[in-house]
C-alpha cells in the first residue's frame, strides 16, 4: 500500500433485502483511492456505481452492506478506520461524512433544499464539523463560494437554489462539499444534467480543486468522453461487479474486458460519425421561417426588475423533406422556444413561419388560427425529453398510443387495438405491452412508446425536443437508429433539438447552431462539427469531451 | 409584501360583495318576504299580529321598494353591524352571534390545535418508519377514524361515559354554570365538558392529516436533498426535521384556509348530538326553518372566514417557503 492511499475497499457487497430473498446491488468490489488522483467509475445505469459511492459513506438504506471492508486512512496519524461496520447513523460515521468524505450529486436542483438559502446549507456543514461560530462559518462559506468561482459570493450566499442557474447550483454543491476541506470528494454524475460548455467549466473546476488541495476524487459517470478528460484511474462496472481497473491510458488504449471495449466502441461510434446512409436531400421545403422574433416580457422580482428575454431573434431556418435538421445550443439559447412557436404554443412578435401541407396548401404557423382544425397537428408530431413525465402514468400504453387516433376519429375498437399493436411492434416492443402502464417500462422503452404515439397519425414531421438526452449511451444509440429507420420507412422529416454534439454529428443531416435566440451558424452536420466557422460554434464544439485521454483538452493545465 | 397584502385585501372586499349578492338572492328565495314569514310564525304560535308593527317592519326593511333598494338597505344594515332579525328565535341575529361566537371559536380552534398536535408526530413517524408495526397501527386507526362518522363516535363516547363512569358529557356547562359569570369554577366545569367534542372533532381531522402528511413526507424523503444533508454528516433525526418535514408541511399549511370556516360549518351533527351551544346547530336550524336573515348572515360570515383563512394560509406558506414568497411578489 502506497503512502497516498486514502481509501481501501475490499470485497464490498451490498444487498437489497426483499420478500423473496435479497437482491445483490454490488458484489466483491475492490478499489483504492489515492490522494491527488481522480478515479472514474464507469458503467451504464444500474451497474452499481452510485451504490458503491453511497456504501463508502455508509448511506445505503434500505440496502445493507453485506460484507467487505472500507478502510479510511488517516495519513497524518497513520491510523485506519473501518467504515462499513459502523452504525449508519452513529457519531463515528457522521464525523467522517461531510468532513473527510464529501459528496456531490447529479441533479443540482433537487440535491439542494429548496427552502433554505445556499449559505444556510453550506454553513450547516461547517458548523457541524468545525469548532467555529456562525460568523466564522459564514466567512468560510463565502470563501468556499469564491473558490468555486461564483461571482459576488457575499451576495450570492443569501440566495435560494432556484435563483441560481444549473451550473451555479453545481458550483454551490461543490462549495458545500469543500467547506470542510475533505480528503475525498465523491462526485456522482455531477455534469450529466449540464450542457457541454457548463460541463467543461465544472470539469475544469473539479480538476483544479483536486490538484490544488490534493484530494482524492471518486468520479462517477457514464460518459467515456468525461472519463478521458478527468480520470487518472478507471474502474469499469457491470451488473454490480468491477470488470476492469487500470490507469486511464491503459483502459482506453489497451482495454482487456469485452464490456470495456463495447463501451469505448459505443462512445467512439457517435464521435466518428460513420458514413451512414445519408439520402440526398430533397429540395422540397416543408417548413420555412423568416426572421422569427419573440421576446418574453420582463418579470418583477423581489428587489430588482429582471429584463425581458429575447428568446428568438430573427431566426430563419428551413426544414426540407426527408432531412434531419439539428438545432443545437446551450440551455436558454431558444431551441425549445423555436419548437414551441412551430407548434403554435407561442406566437412570435414578428417574422413568418410557413408550413407546406401534404395537400399542397400552406399554413402560417405564426397564426393561431392555422392550428384550429388540427390538421397541422396531424402532420407534425412531437417527442419529448423526459420519458417519465411525458406519458400519463394512469393510462395504459394502449390508451396513450391510441389517443391521437381516437381523438382524430380515425380508428376505434378492434381496429384501434390492431393498429396500436402494429405500432408497438414497429418501435421494437411486443404488442402485448399495450395492456400495461408506463411504470412497467424502462426509460428507453418509454421513449419507444413516445415514438409510437408520435408516428400513430402517419405524420410528415417529427419535432424531437432533446428526445435522447435522458438516456444512457447504448440505449441512446438504439433510439437514434430506430428514428433513422422510421425516417426512411415513413418518409419523415425530423427537427431534432439537442445539446449533445456527438449525437448531432451522428444523427443529423444539417445543423443550425443557436446562441441567445439567434442562429449563429447553419451547415451540414460534418461541416459544423469538424470545421465550425463562427467563434461561438468553435467554443461549443471544443467544449465536447473527446473519448481519448491522449487528446485531453478541457482540463489540461 | 405589504403591497401584496393590500392587493389581497382589496380583492377580498370585491369577493365579499359578490358573495353578499348571492346571500341576498338566497334570502329572497322563499316565497313571500320576511314579514309574511314573520306573521306566519307568530300566528302559528297563536299570537295576534299588530297591524302597525307590520307596517313599521315593511318600512324598516324597505320591502315595498324595488329589489335593488332592498339590497342596498340590507347591505347598509350589515355594514352598520345590524344583521337583521331572526323570526324563528325571536331575537336579533347579532345577539345570537355574539352569544355563541366565542364558544364556537374556542371549541373549534382548540380542536384544530389538538388535531395538529396529534397528526404531525404520527404522520412523521408513519412515513419515516414506513411499513413498520407502528405505521400499520397508525394506518389502521387512521382509516377507522376516517370511516367512523363523527356523530357515531360521539354517541359511543356518550354511552361509554354514561354507562361506565356515570358522567354526562353533553353540553358544555353543567346546569348551575350555564348562565353564570366566568370564574375558575365555571372554567373547570367547561374544561370537564369540552374535551369530548374536541376529541371527536380533532380525531377525525387528524386521521385525514396523518394520511396527507405521510404521503407528502414519503415523497420528500426520497428526494436527493435528503441524501445531501445526510452526506454532510447530519444525524438522521435532524435531517428529517430540518429538510423534508419542512417541505412536506406545505399542504398542511394550506388546509388552514378551510379550517376557519369550519368554526361555523363543520360538525353539525356532532354539535347536535352533544348539544353544543355553538354556531353550527344554529346554521342548520336557520336553513331548515327558512330563517333567512340568520342563515344569510351565517353564510356571509363563513365566506369572510374562508377569505381570511386563505389569506392567513397564503401568508404562512410564503413565510415558510421562499419559492412561494418570491413567486407571489413577482406575480404582479
Amino acid at each position: 500500500m502506497s503512502n497516498d492511499t486514502i481509501l481501501q475497499v475490499r470485497g464490498l457487497s451490498v444487498d437489497f433485502p426483499g420478500r423473496k430473498g435479497d437482491t445483490t446491488a454490488i458484489a466483491d468490489v475492490d478499489f483504492d483511492l489515492k490522494l491527488g488522483e481522480t478515479t472514474c467509475f464507469v458503467g451504464e445505469s444500474g451497474s452499481g456505481k452510485s451504490v458503491t459511492a453511497r456504501a463508502v459513506l455508509n448511506i445505503v438504506e434500505p440496502a445493507i452492506i453485506k460484507k467487505g471492508a472500507i478502510h479510511l486512512v488517516d495519513v497524518k496519524a497513520g491510523q485506519k478506520i473501518e467504515l462499513s461496520g459502523l452504525d449508519p447513523d452513529g457519531a463515528e460515521i457522521r464525523a467522517v461524512r461531510g468532513a473527510r468524505i464529501a459528496m456531490i450529486f447529479q441533479e443540482p436542483m433537487s440535491s439542494l433544499s429548496p427552502v433554505h438559502t445556499i449559505g444556510q446549507q453550506i454553513t450547516e456543514a461547517i458548523l457541524l464539523h468545525q469548532d467555529v461560530d456562525e460568523a466564522e462559518a459564514r466567512r468560510r462559506a463565502i470563501e468556499a463560494l469564491r473558490a468555486v468561482q461564483i461571482a459576488d459570493p457575499e451576495q450570492a450566499i443569501d440566495k435560494y437554489p432556484f435563483e441560481y442557474s444549473g451550473g451555479m447550483r453545481q458550483r454551490a454543491m461543490i462549495a458545500m462539499a469543500l467547506g470542510c476541506e475533505p480528503d475525498i470528494l465523491i462526485a456522482d454524475e455531477p455534469t450529466t444534467a449540464l450542457d457541454v460548455t457548463t460541463q467543461a467549466e465544472i470539469l475544469r473546476l473539479i480538476r483544479g480543486l483536486q490538484e490544488s488541495r490534493r484530494m482524492a476524487v471518486m468520479f462517477i459517470t457514464h460518459d467515456m468522453g468525461v472519463v478521458a478528460e478527468i480520470a487518472d484511474q478507471v474502474v469499469v462496472m457491470l451488473h454490480g461487479r468491477v470488470v476492469e481497473t487500470g490507469a486511464v491510458d491503459q483502459v482506453f488504449h489497451a482495454p482487456e474486458h469485452a464490456y470495456t471495449k463495447k463501451l469505448l466502441k459505443a462512445a467512439l461510434g457517435l464521435d466518428d460519425a460513420p458514413a451512414r446512409r445519408r439520402e440526398t436531400p430533397s429540395d422540397e421545403v416543408l417548413i420555412e421561417t423568416g426572421d422569427l422574433s419573440l421576446a418574453f416580457p420582463s418579470k418583477g422580482k423581489l428587489f430588482k426588475r429582471v429584463a425581458g428575454v429575447q428568446a428568438l431573434d430573427r431566426v430563419s431556418v428551413e426544414l426540407r423533406k426527408g432531412e434531419i435538421l439539428g438545432i443545437v445550443g446551450e440551455s436558454g439559447s431558444g431551441k425549445t422556444t423555436l419548437a414551441r412557436v412551430l407548434m403554435g404554443r407561442f406566437q412570435p412578435q414578428s417574422g413568418q413561419a410557413i408550413y407546406h401541407m401534404r395537400d399542397g396548401g400552406t399554413r402560417d404557423l405564426t397564426d393561431k388560427a392555422s392550428f384550429r382544425d388540427g390538421q397541422v397537428y396531424r402532420e407534425m408530431r412531437m417527442i419529448f425529453q423526459d420519458p417519465y413525465g411525458s406519458l400519463n402514468p394512469r393510462m395504459t400504453v394502449e390508451q396513450i398510443i391510441g389517443e391521437p387516433l381516437l381523438v382524430n376519429g380515425l380508428l376505434k375498437g378492434a381496429d384501434l387495438r390492431r393498429r396500436v399493436g402494429a405500432l408497438l411492434e414497429r418501435v421494437g416492443l411486443p404488442a402485448t405491452a399495450m395492456e400495461r402502464y408506463p411504470h412497467a417500462f424502462s426509460g428507453g422503452q418509454r421513449q419507444r412508446i413516445g415514438i409510437a404515439r408520435a408516428i400513430a397519425l402517419d405524420p410528415r414531421i417529427i419535432i424531437a425536443d432533446e428526445a435522447t438526452s435522458a438516456l444512457d449511451g447504448s440505449i441512446r444509440a438504439q433510439i437514434l437508429d430506430l428514428l433513422l429507420d422510421l425516417r426512411a420507412e415513413l418518409d419523415l422529416s425530423i427537427l431534432f433539438i439537442a445539446h449533445d454534439i456527438g449525437v448531432v454529428r451522428y444523427f443529423c443531416d444539417r445543423v443550425a447552431v443557436m446562441h441567445r435566440g439567434r442562429v449563429v451558424e447553419t451547415g451540414t452536420a460534418v461541416q459544423i462539427c469538424d470545421a465550425p466557422q463562427e467563434a461561438y460554434t468553435q467554443r461549443l464544439i471544443s467544449a465536447v469531451p473527446i473519448p481519448d485521454p491522449r487528446k485531453r483538452h478541457l482540463t489540461a493545465s | 409584501m405589504l403591497g401584496y397584502i393590500a392587493r389581497r385585501l382589496v380583492t377580498m372586499v370585491f369577493t365579499l360583495l359578490a358573495l353578499s349578492v348571492v346571500v341576498f338572492v338566497v334570502i329572497q328565495l322563499p316565497p313571500g318576504d320576511f314579514v309574511t314569514s314573520y306573521i306566519a310564525s307568530l300566528s302559528a304560535a297563536g299570537e295576534s299580529v299588530d297591524q302597525e308593527t307590520i307596517i313599521a317592519l315593511r318600512e324598516r326593511y324597505k320591502l315595498d321598494s324595488p329589489v335593488l333598494v332592498q339590497y342596498a338597505a340590507w347591505l347598509g344594515d350589515l355594514l352598520r353591524g345590524e344583521f337583521g332579525y331572526s323570526f324563528e328565535m325571536q331575537r336579533p341575529v347579532g345577539e345570537i352571534f355574539s352569544q355563541r361566537i366565542g364558544i364556537s371559536l374556542a371549541v373549534e380552534l382548540t380542536a384544530v390545535v389538538v388535531m395538529w398536535a396529534i397528526s404531525i408526530p404520527i404522520g412523521i413517524y408513519s412515513a419515516v418508519n414506513q411499513y413498520s408495526i407502528g405505521d400499520y397501527v397508525a394506518t389502521i386507526l387512521g382509516f377507522l377514524g376516517l370511516a367512523i362518522p363523527n356523530f357515531l363516535f360521539a354517541l359511543i363516547l356518550m354511552y361509554v361515559c354514561y354507562n361506565w363512569f356515570g358522567v354526562t358529557i353533553t353540553g358544555l356547562f353543567s346546569a348551575e354554570y350555564m348562565n353564570a359569570r366566568w370564574s375558575l369554577d365555571r372554567f373547570l366545569d367547561f374544561a370537564s365538558h369540552v374535551w369530548a367534542p374536541i376529541l371527536v372533532i380533532s380525531t377525525a381531522g387528524a386521521a385525514q392529516l396523518v394520511r396527507v402528511l405521510r404521503a407528502n413526507l414519503l415523497d420528500e424523503l426520497n428526494k436527493p436533498y435528503v441524501l445531501t444533508a445526510r452526506a454532510k454528516g447530519l444525524a438522521r433525526r435532524k435531517v428529517i426535521w430540518r429538510y423534508p418535514v419542512r417541505v412536506a408541511m406545505n399542504p398542511l399549511v394550506s388546509t388552514i384556509g378551510w379550517v376557519l370556516p369550519t368554526v361555523i360549518s363543520s360538525s353539525f351533527v356532532t354539535a347536535i348530538v352533544l348539544n353544543l351551544p355553538t354556531l353550527s346547530p344554529i346554521l342548520l336550524r336557520a336553513l331548515l326553518s327558512q330563517d333567512m336573515y340568520l342563515a344569510g348572515a351565517l353564510i356571509l360570515f363563513m365566506g369572510l372566514l374562508t377569505l381570511v383563512g386563505t389569506l392567513i394560509s397564503d401568508l404562512l406558506l410564503a413565510w415558510i417557503d421562499p419559492r412561494i414568497r418570491l413567486g407571489m411578489v413577482g406575480a404582479n
